[in-house]
């Protein structure tokens, strides 16, 4: 049997990274994290953490000033940000700052542009990707146009649309309202069935907890806890560090626990806690519409 | 009188067939804390762009009917007497702050209006230690963190006096701890300062046990506004295309079984409360 050697190499990894700015400003301290095909990542931690520097790093716009990072087992190093962009696709926190063509249509087009694809090819792909993203009626539009939410979704388009192994998202739930939170994680799912390995910088700690098997937290530029995200953030010494709040429905828990409630740590959904309480206040003797 | 009056107010961009807002009729007194609550793309921000002028003088478009700030018609007032009553902050504190420190930053409004040395010096101690950015001042603004920025932009607005805050999502770009300690700031002002804040926020977790009233809106219109509690009482709150606060789900479901014959809790402490006294 032919074992294929890429499967078993991490997609991505960074070893010992260092990164100072110009300003001499100490960015990375000391990275070192290994990310597996088909795993979705949260990166969290406060404003000024590191986070968005690292990410950068993974398409080599940043190179490290020590260390490695390496894609695919190979050096971003020795590779143009143009090769790199290929296998990783990062959206960018401000939409706004990755779009610049006048029609919706053209900011796909162009984003296909260098990829060696034919006329045919390029037109077919970007008439899915708009069908996919419900932006075919905006197809001549200006993307200065479209409302907040469906200028993220275009410029989502314009990386899905390469079909890069790695995606990597800067804060894709920021000033989303709840229909486009769930727009976007269906998307997310549908990449993981492709079996594409996804990496999201994020604050939505609720967020993380629901949809996010593994969380790296980082804080001062380096990393200060890598595991399973409800166990990381569950910590409150971490939360701490890294100017999160602890999620809601663990300050509920504790809380209930306090008045003396005991209700099971392991609760870490809305509707697991709903199941609980309805359990708990029939136990007091409050009946449902059925009963009553 | 009403602080804030729209009248039959309806309001489309130039170039857009759609009514961005629609027959809006609304009335807000003085000293209230209000959420404006809806999906993006309901009319949030075009309703706040409305409150200083900025539609219909500067955005152009067409609209009927008519606002009036403090008793001004918004289309007669010109947007700089305007902005003496109502003070705007953006989402993003870069797009708004312009001087080499903070304290020109903050002083910057007040030279603009003329304001004596004497009357801006107090102003700027007040605002100063209401947003607690003394140790700031000598810095430039953009040195400074995000929630640090959203500070100094908050304080360069509130030496303005305005009786009118209005706040387009000022936590987007916040980590979790910094959002709340701005959204508790805000609070603060508006007991002390007895302001009218206008705030719209995806942070509803943090932002709902803060307000005193909701406004609601769908597609351009407004859909309720009353005081919090009838307002996430009632149905058309489950309803809206937001993100609803954890409690306010769990809360709501269990009322749906008729498990809960209070009203729905608004936060962590509330909800807690309850559950302490039925044990």
């Amino acid at each position: 049997m032919v074992i294929e050697i890429i499967d078993i190499l991490p997609k991505v990894s960074a070893t010992n990274v260092e990164y100072t700015y110009s300003n001499s400003t100490l960015a990375l301290k000391d990275v070192n994290l290994s990310i597996m095909k088909g795993e979705l990542v949260a990166i969290m931690g406060k404003n000024g953490a590191g986070k968005t520097t690292l990410i950068r790093t993974f398409n080599g716009l940043i190179k490290p000033s020590k260390g490695n990072v390496l894609i695919d087992g190979k050096n971003t190093s020795s590779q143009t940000i143009a090769e790199l962009s290929k296998k990783v696709g990062i959206i960018f926190q401000n939409p706004m700052h990755q779009l610049f063509s006048n029609t919706i249509e053209e900011e796909i087009k162009f984003s296909l542009k260098n990829l060696d694809l034919s006329e045919e090819e390029i037109q077919t792909r970007t008439d899915n990707i708009l069908k996919n993203f419900n932006l075919e009626k905006y197809r001549k539009r200006s993307p200065l146009s479209l409302s907040g939410g469906e200028t993220k979704k275009l410029a989502i388009a314009t990386i899905f649309c390469r079909n890069p192994d790695i995606l990597v998202f800067d804060e894709p739930t920021l000033g989303q309202d709840a229909r486009e939170i769930v727009f976007f994680t269906n998307l997310i799912k549908e990449e993981m069935d492709k079996g594409k390995t996804i990496v999201i910088v994020t604050h939505n700690i609720e967020f993380a907890m629901q949809h996010v098997p593994r969380t790296i937290l980082m804080a001062d530029g380096g990393i200060i806890a890598d595991g399973p995200t409800r166990s990381v953030l569950n910590k409150e010494f971490l939360a701490d560090k890294t100017s999160l709040i602890l999620p809601q429905i663990t300050q509920f828990n504790r809380a209930l626990q306090e008045i003396g409630i005991q209700c099971p740590p392991n609760i870490n959904s809305r509707n697991e806690m709903i199941m609980f309480l309805k359990k708990h206040l029939k136990s007091m003797g409050i009946k449902t519409k059925e009963e009553a | 009188m009403d602080l804030i009056k729209f009248n039959n107010f309806s309001y489309r961009y130039k170039g857009n067939e759609e009514y961005a807002l629609n027959d809006i009729n609304l009335a807000i007194k003085e000293n209230k804390f209000i959420l404006l609550a809806g999906e993006t793309g309901s009319g949030k921000t075009s309703l706040l762009r409305c409150l200083n002028g900025l539609i219909p003088q500067f955005y152009a478009g067409y609209y009927k009917g008519s606002v009036k700030i403090a008793g001004h018609d918004t289309v007669e007032t010109s947007i700089s007497n305007l902005s003496t009553i109502v003070g705007i902050v953006f989402q993003n504190p870069e797009n708004q702050l312009i001087a080499m420190t903070v304290e020109n930053e903050i002083a910057f409004g007040m030279e603009n209006l003329g304001i004596s040395r004497n009357e801006m010096i107090k102003r700027m101690d007040e605002s100063v230690r209401l947003t607690e950015i003394g140790h700031l001042l000598r810095k430039a603004p953009f040195e400074l963190s995000g929630g640090e920025q959203q500070r100094v932009a908050i304080a360069s607005i509130l030496v303005l006096q305005p009786q009118i805050l209005i706040l387009d999502e000022p936590t987007a770009l916040l980590d979790p701890r910094m959002a709340r300690k701005i959204l508790t700031l805000l609070k603060k002002i508006q007991s002390d300062s007895k302001i009218t804040i206008i705030i719209s926020e995806h942070r509803m977790d943090l932002v709902l046990p803060l307000v005193d009233e909701i406004i609601m809106m769908k597609e351009g219109r407004i859909v309720g506004h009353d005081i919090k509690d009838n307002i996430i009482n009632g149905d058309d709150f489950k309803n809206l295309n937001i993100n609803h606060p954890l409690i306010y789900s769990i809360f709501n479901a269990l009322k749906e079984e008729k498990l809960l014959s209070n009203k729905i809790p608004d936060s962590i402490p509330e909800a807690i409360e309850y559950l302490n006294k039925i044990k």
